[in-house]
């Protein structure tokens, strides 16, 4: 960043004796608007079709297919009507608040990408308390949704909203207590440090280093469900009961910021999970090319972060929601203890082995196998019995 | 341990039924889905796909039209508006008028169900939409025309053998309840 502004200074395009704190200023709102209005908004479109088309499929739907090529503009045309529609506040609100609402939310979307580790030298700040910080950004959402909840002055926005309180506040614990095992296996909360402690091979991540990181991945990637507001979770939001929750009288832009924020965050889980347990950007080193390995590495975290993604759509197309005393028994009851078992139990792990134990890689990378193998297996079991004319073509 | 059995038992209970879900869910990727895209996305004409005996908007085979008023008649609100008269050359039935208000129509089948020569039929049309409820009568007659007679003896007009062949068979088949899909060369209307 220090270079990229000596140099603009120095290129002359704002005077010689520009001052350094203008340049910089200019330099990160023109950055940050760059990759904020060039990757995660568009994203956060892009899966929004994604998903209505994978749960389309799903329920033996076609899903929006009409707009542009597989109905891959959708998502613009979605985001036009929204933006022309008109912003509406009601009389009783209170303007403020329900103004500033969404942006909160979305704040809470935008700046986890300031850590996002894309690829060995693509991050914008490897900050050393990386997961940290991640974890505190994303619970910025609580504030915008309570918010939002009563500044609507509405009863489905409160209990909307009071319900997203409980259940982003409970499941932060199961949360953060899975991260703790990586955290006692590398000893730092780096997002590049924990990669780098990684491997490319599947036995050498973490999510295979040995059985309780397994269980806490599964457990963080649930609990993470839970704090975006997401099926089989999305108990602010149920449509059956509190027409639209937090964001019911929300219109047009506001509302758009609300759910482009709640599809945004499924790239920050699987970041988080990608970084955590999948060995990150991690690549076998096939060249000496620096801008080469970058791009690999970024093909790669990107393929994991999206098939994370997938799984999150995949589960919300088959979970049917909870109710809200299964959701706080699931967190309290089940999260909660398995996860301190399972620090104890990594702590204990470290303690005899401190360099990780390799066979433990190895066995439980083919006891995923032959899950994989049996869940496909179940899978032909149910396609061949549905006796139903196969399509295998994603797009129709 | 009752306790702790039960808790362990819930754990493995979600984990399966999860495991089991996510593989029903994922054998549906793999198969057709099955909405019909209509009306511009689809293999034939939706019309075409349709059962023989659907009662779609009506029409009228002028040339088999005998003039005897029989479906007016039958018509429960009066959507049907037939002006017949007698020709005094020719001694037979000259039609003038013969409009079907669809806008007003309720799909019923009466009309079709008296005719003698399966004249006034169904067709597996469906889209109606217009603009103006004045377009939606549907005017089959321009200048008056000469009702059909039927010929004594077993010769039948050539021209118009397919049409009543048809249409006797619309009437048979309607008749009959679950009645056959009838030959191809007798479907199109």
């Amino acid at each position: 960043m220090k270079t990229l502004v000596q140099n603009l200074i120095a290129s002359g395009m704002f005077g010689k004796n520009a001052p350094y704190d203008l340049v910089a200023a200019i330099a990160v709102f023109v950055l940050s608007a760059v990759v904020f209005l060039g990757v995660a908004f568009p994203f956060a479109g892009i899966v929004s079709w994604v998903e209505r088309r994978v749960w389309a499929r799903i329920q033996s739907r076609v899903g929006p297919n009409r707009v542009g090529p597989n109905g891959f503009l959708q998502w613009l045309a979605d985001g036009v009507k929204h933006v022309c529609k008109e912003d509406i506040v009601p009389t009783d609100a209170d303007p403020h608040l329900f103004k500033m609402a969404p942006y909160l939310v979305v704040l809470a979307f935008v700046l986890p990408w300031a850590v996002m580790p894309f690829s060995s030298s693509l991050i914008l700040a490897d900050l050393n308390v990386g997961i940290l910080y991640m974890t505190s950004v994303t619970a910025l959402t609580v504030v915008g949704v309570l918010m939002a909840g009563w500044a609507s002055n509405d009863k489905w926005s409160l209990i909307g909203g009071i319900r997203s309180a409980a259940q982003i506040v409970s499941y932060e614990i199961p949360a953060g207590l899975s991260i703790f095992p990586i955290v006692l296996m590398t000893g730092t909360l780096s997002m590049q440090g924990i990669i780098k402690a990684q491997g490319w091979a599947p036995q050498h991540w973490f999510l295979f280093a040995n059985p309780f990181t397994f269980i806490a991945a599964n457990i963080l990637f649930i609990s993470a469900l839970a704090e975006g507001n997401r099926t089989p979770f999305d108990l602010p939001e149920a449509e059956s009961e509190l027409v639209a929750g937090f964001a019911t009288e929300y219109s047009g832009m506001r509302y758009l910021f609300f759910f482009m924020a709640e599809w945004g965050n499924l790239f920050i889980i699987g970041a988080i999970i990608t970084t955590l347990f999948l060995g990150g950007w991690q690549f076998p080193h096939v060249t000496n090319n620096v801008v080469a390995m970058n791009i690999l590495q970024l093909i790669t975290f990107n393929l994991k972060v999206l098939f994370l993604v997938f799984v999150s759509m995949w589960v919300r197309g088959t979970l049917p929601r909870v109710r809200i005393d299964q959701l706080m028994t699931l967190c309290w009851k089940y999260f909660v203890p398995i996860a301190f078992i399972n620090m104890i139990g990594t702590a204990i792990w470290v303690a005899i082995w401190p360099e990780g134990n390799s066979w433990a890689g190895y066995i439980m990378v083919a006891a995923a196998i032959v899950v994989a193998v049996l869940f496909i297996q179940r899978v032909i079991y149910y396609a061949k019995r549905s006796k139903m004319e196969m399509y295998y073509n994603p797009t129709i | 341990m009752g306790a702790f059995g039960a808790y362990v038992d819930n754990i493995k209970d979600a984990v399966s039924s999860i495991f089991e879900g996510m593989a029903v869910t994922a054998s549906h990727f793999v198969r057709k889905p099955y909405t019909v895209q209509y009306p511009d996305r689809t293999e034939v004409r939706v019309q075409d796909t349709l059962p023989f005996r659907y009662r779609g908007i009506l029409e009228v085979d002028l040339e088999i039209c005998t003039g005897c008023l029989a479906c007016e008649r039958a018509c429960p609100i009066d959507c049907i508006v037939i002006a017949v008269e007698k020709d005094p050359a020719t001694r037979g039935m000259i039609i003038s008028q013969f409009d079907i208000d669809i806008a007003k129509c309720m799909f019923c089948g009466l009309c079709s169900e008296p005719c003698p020569t399966g004249s006034i039929h169904h067709t597996t049309e469906f889209e109606g939409a217009d603009f103006s409820l004045e377009s939606l009568i549907r005017r089959f007659i321009q200048e008056p025309i000469h009702a059909y007679k039927a010929k004594k003896g077993p010769e039948t007009d050539p021209r118009l053998a397919p049409i009543l062949s048809r249409g006797m068979h619309y009437l048979d088949e309607w008749a009959q309840p679950g009645g056959a899909k009838p030959a191809a060369e007798t479907e199109e209307s």
